[in-house]
């Protein structure tokens, strides 16, 4: 491996979308959760509910000003790592970009209203009414965005002349065929890693001592949310398995380690590599890998025999993909289990472990995404635009990539620092407690 | 009119937009950041924070919609300026990064944190400086390109006198913008005290922004005889604009119709402005891209424009929804909501 200007570009773009996916994560799910809060809260007229949702809007403005300066960076990046890449491909994924900063627009204005306007109508549903094009806006941008994506993973919509996009068609671009699949995933995922962080922080607020009924219905709120995000996530992954089955079947084959196109193919799970490839230590279910790829035992998988050798994904992301399944899987369980344990009566949804079961889970949700996110983006190598360009023909010929790397890293750490530290101190310094008793004359009991 | 034009004017409303908007808050933190320093924090900080708080967001996107909308447009903008600007572009990033996230963590987070209040202050000053290099370098002659490598002549850009004013002028002009915009609202909040002090700012900094237009007129005669000799076939325009400031610092002398005023501060930069961009077609980076050669193609181009008109649709009304809830609600300005 050597720093040249292409493993430099690599780098730093990774860094600044790993970095952004977390504040896009959050801010596509966190309208929802504000919105269900709120929702609730009017309905029943409980304060408690409205309260959350108060202070869960609060929290959000300070990530969606961390996604917003980061999301700017990795916008402007794309062209100025990747020029030659922007050039060929920006004549036919414009479009989405463009509505993109749309529905930015649109989420941005009726944030600003919707958090400064609390108390000023006096139908309390105009103001829950204001939650709907945020979450319209958010998920739109994330839909479009998704779509470039998909773009780069199964391009369509153009012809490639003389290094010219020509015959394009920008509808076609947008709706390839990996569009539904990543969208779905990628909406159900952001959503279900926002209920779990939220849980997440309630849980612990819980296991350090806070009893009261607001945290309570807190919990179980977001926690059966999770728990409806999470199946949904997983039922998302398992049509993008499909769709990479039949489309994009080397990105499936590196990561299930499939050497060979086989009928009746096993799922491998976790274990090493020697120098021949071949597999050790894994834990083998036989045939579920032609189940999970077409519905049936005996399906045909193709394996990475078909493909010239260096058109193959790395290895690697195997582990990626295993610890996204296991982190979703491991959420269903936690989240079912809980509420369980809330229902059944025998049982306490209170209990030590359970509540640190579900603390866990937030940032492993989070971890996910990232591993999902590697694994997609990992899986696509050597292509930039699978099947027209490689990575390695995009980059910039610019100097100081190094430096702009060091540059941006240092930005992301001192930003990461300060978000968790000003979200701590705008928390403590109101507890929900007092602000209870101050805003809805509550006692917490 | 051709797609290529229709594409430039929007974008160059786009960036006019930014160019108001942005101007008010990087202006409006710096006043914030004086304010504080000179203990006048007390009069003006609650009135400036009202106003932004609501609204740096959408200011924000002004400038993605900018950039986004001209790499769309002008695909090859994308190649040149991206292989040659990738450290100042990366700098002014991380600038506008400081900037916006210290905002929130400053007004929302920490209150009254000197420290954050100096970060969105001083980046207010430096960003639009930064910014304005690109319009700097789209006159020419800091750019050479060897083969298919594009290289940025730091060296020519620092040392020339051209670029120089441009930065003066952007941060003048900020601190005219804003000062006329805040003495407008503190004079609709009804707050007097902070409208004096807001005043005197629109005042002191009035002369400054006429001056340093001149300089830049007087430096491009030497960096671009040709753009130059095109400026002056739209005299017109700069006439218009120098008379529009004459009223906007006549009424704010006067201290009376700030609202007239501060349209005349927006009408000053609009025909400058536009004034400045028509004479530099057909070039968006001279000598290398034209909008002629560079503009998408067709299929693209239209729909960008279609989905542009639909999206007009939907923000127009949002925005003055916006703007009445925040600016036009004296109720909310005066802050009893
Ligand atoms: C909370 C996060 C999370 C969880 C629990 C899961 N995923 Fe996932 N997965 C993502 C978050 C994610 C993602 C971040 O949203 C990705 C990255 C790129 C993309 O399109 O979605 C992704 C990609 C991704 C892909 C590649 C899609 C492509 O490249 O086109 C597949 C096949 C799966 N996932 C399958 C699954 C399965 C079978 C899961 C079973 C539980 C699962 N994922 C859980
Ligand atoms: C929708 C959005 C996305 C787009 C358009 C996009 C685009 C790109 C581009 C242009 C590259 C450089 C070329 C390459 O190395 O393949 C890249 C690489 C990469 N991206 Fe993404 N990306 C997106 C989302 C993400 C996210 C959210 C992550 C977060 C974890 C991510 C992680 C990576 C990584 C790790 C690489 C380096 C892969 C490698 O070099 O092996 N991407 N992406
Ligand atoms: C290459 C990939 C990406 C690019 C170029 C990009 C671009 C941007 C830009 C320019 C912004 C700031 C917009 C503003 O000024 O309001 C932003 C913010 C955001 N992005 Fe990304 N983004 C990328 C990946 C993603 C992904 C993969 C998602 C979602 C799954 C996402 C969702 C968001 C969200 C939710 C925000 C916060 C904006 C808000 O709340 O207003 N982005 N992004």
């Amino acid at each position: 491996m050597t720093l040249d200007h292409v493993m430099l570009s690599r780098m730093l773009t990774s860094l600044t979308l790993a970095f952004h996916i977390i504040f896009a994560t959050i801010g596509v799910g966190i309208p929802v959760m504000v919105s269900i809060a709120e929702f609730i809260g009017i309905k029943k007229n409980d304060s408690h509910y409205i309260l959350l949702a108060r202070r869960w809007a609060r929290g959000f403005t300070i990530t969606v000003a961390v996604g917003v300066v980061t999301g700017t960076c990795i916008g402007l990046q794309l062209s100025m790592l990747w020029p030659s890449f922007m050039k060929v491909a920006g004549q036919v994924i414009a479009l989405p970009l463009f509505m993109e900063t749309f529905a930015f627009f649109f989420e941005a204005i009726f944030l600003g209203i919707y958090l400064y306007t609390w108390d000023r109508f006096k139908n309390k549903w105009l103001h829950w009414l204001l939650t709907i094009p945020i979450m319209i806006g958010s998920s739109a941008s994330a839909l479009f965005i998704t779509t470039v994506n998909a773009f780069m993973n199964t391009p369509q919509g153009f012809e490639l002349k003389n290094g010219k996009a020509v015959n394009i068609d920008p509808i076609a671009a947008m709706l390839n065929p990996a569009t539904p699949s990543k969208v779905l995933h990628v909406i159900t995922s952001s959503y279900m890693t926002s209920a779990l962080v939220l849980a997440a922080i309630t849980a612990i607020l819980i296991l350090k001592g806070k009893r009261s009924e607001y945290y309570k219905k807190a919990l179980r709120l977001t926690v059966a949310a999770s728990l409806i995000f999470s199946i949904g996530t997983a039922l998302a992954g398992d049509i993008s398995a499909k769709f990479l089955a039949e489309v994009q079947p080397e990105k499936l084959a590196a990561a299930e380690w499939h050497f060979e196109t086989e009928k009746d193919a096993d799922l491998i799970l976790f274990g090493t590599l020697d120098e021949h490839n071949q597999i050790k230590n894994e834990i083998r279910i036989p045939k579920m890998l032609s189940f999970l790829a077409g519905s049936s035992f005996d399906t045909k998988v193709i394996g990475l025999d078909e493909f010239p050798k260096d058109e193959q994904p790395p290895l690697w992301i195997h582990y990626m993909f295993d610890l996204m399944v296991s982190i979703g899987s491991f959420a269903i369980f936690i989240t079912f289990l809980f509420l369980i344990s809330w229902k059944a009566e025998r049982f306490n949804e209170w209990s030590k472990p359970l509540l640190w079961g579900v603390a866990i889970t937030g940032p492993l949700s989070m971890l996910a995404i990232e591993f999902g996110w590697i694994y997609a983006e990992v899986g696509r190598q050597p292509w930039i635009l699978r099947g027209y360009i490689k990575v390695a023909q995009a980059a910039t010929t610019g100097e100081g990539v190094g430096l702009t790397f060091i540059m941006f890293a240092i930005l992301y750490l001192v930003l990461a620092i300060l978000t968790c530290v000003v979200l701590i101190k705008m928390f403590r310094r109101k507890p929900a407690e007092t602000e209870l008793e101050q805003r809805f004359q509550i006692k917490a009991s | 009119m051709s797609l290529e034009v229709l594409g430039i004017t929007v974008l160059w409303l786009f960036l006019y937009g930014y160019l108001i908007v942005a101007s008010i808050d990087f202006g409006a933190g710096f006043f914030a950041f004086y304010g504080k320093l000179s203990k006048k924090d007390h009069i003006m900080n609650d009135l400036i924070s009202r106003y932004l708080s609501p609204v740096w967001e959408v200011t924000n996107v002004f400038f993605v919609f900018f950039f986004v909308g001209l790499v769309g447009f002008f695909p090859d903008t994308a190649y040149y300026y991206g292989t040659a600007l990738l450290i100042p572009g990366s700098i002014a990033l991380i600038l506008l990064a400081i900037r916006g996230s210290f905002y929130a963590f400053g007004n929302y987070g920490s209150k009254n944190n000197i420290f954050y209040l100096f970060l969105y202050g001083g980046t207010g000053l430096l960003i639009p400086a930064a910014l304005s290099t690109a319009l700097t370098i789209s006159e020419g002659g800091y750019l050479k390109k060897d083969h298919d490598r594009v290289i940025f002549l730091v060296g020519k850009l620092f040392s020339s006198p051209y670029s120089w004013s441009v930065v003066l002028l952007s941060i003048v002009s900020v601190l005219f913008i804003s000062a006329a915009f805040l003495t407008y609202y503190a004079d609709r909040a009804g707050d007097v005290r902070a409208r004096e002090v807001l005043r005197k700012f629109a005042l002191f900094w009035s002369p400054p922004t006429i001056l340093a237009s001149f300089l830049v007129f007087v430096s491009l005669r030497e960096h671009n005889p040709e753009h130059f000799r095109q400026t002056l076939q739209v005299w017109w325009m700069f006439g218009l604009s120098l008379v529009f400031f004459f009223i906007a610092s006549y009424f704010i002398y006067k201290k009376k119709n700030y609202g007239i005023a501060f349209i005349s501060v927006m009408l000053q930069f609009f025909t400058a402005f536009f004034g400045y961009g028509i004479s530099h077609l057909p070039y968006i980076l001279y000598p290398f891209v034209t909008i002629h050669e560079s503009v998408t193609n067709e299929t693209m181009g239209t729909a960008l424009v279609v989905v542009f008109i639909a999206g007009l649709l939907l923000l127009i009304p949002s925005l003055y929804l916006l703007m009445r809830l925040f600016l036009f609600d004296a109720d909310y300005v005066q802050g009893k909501k």
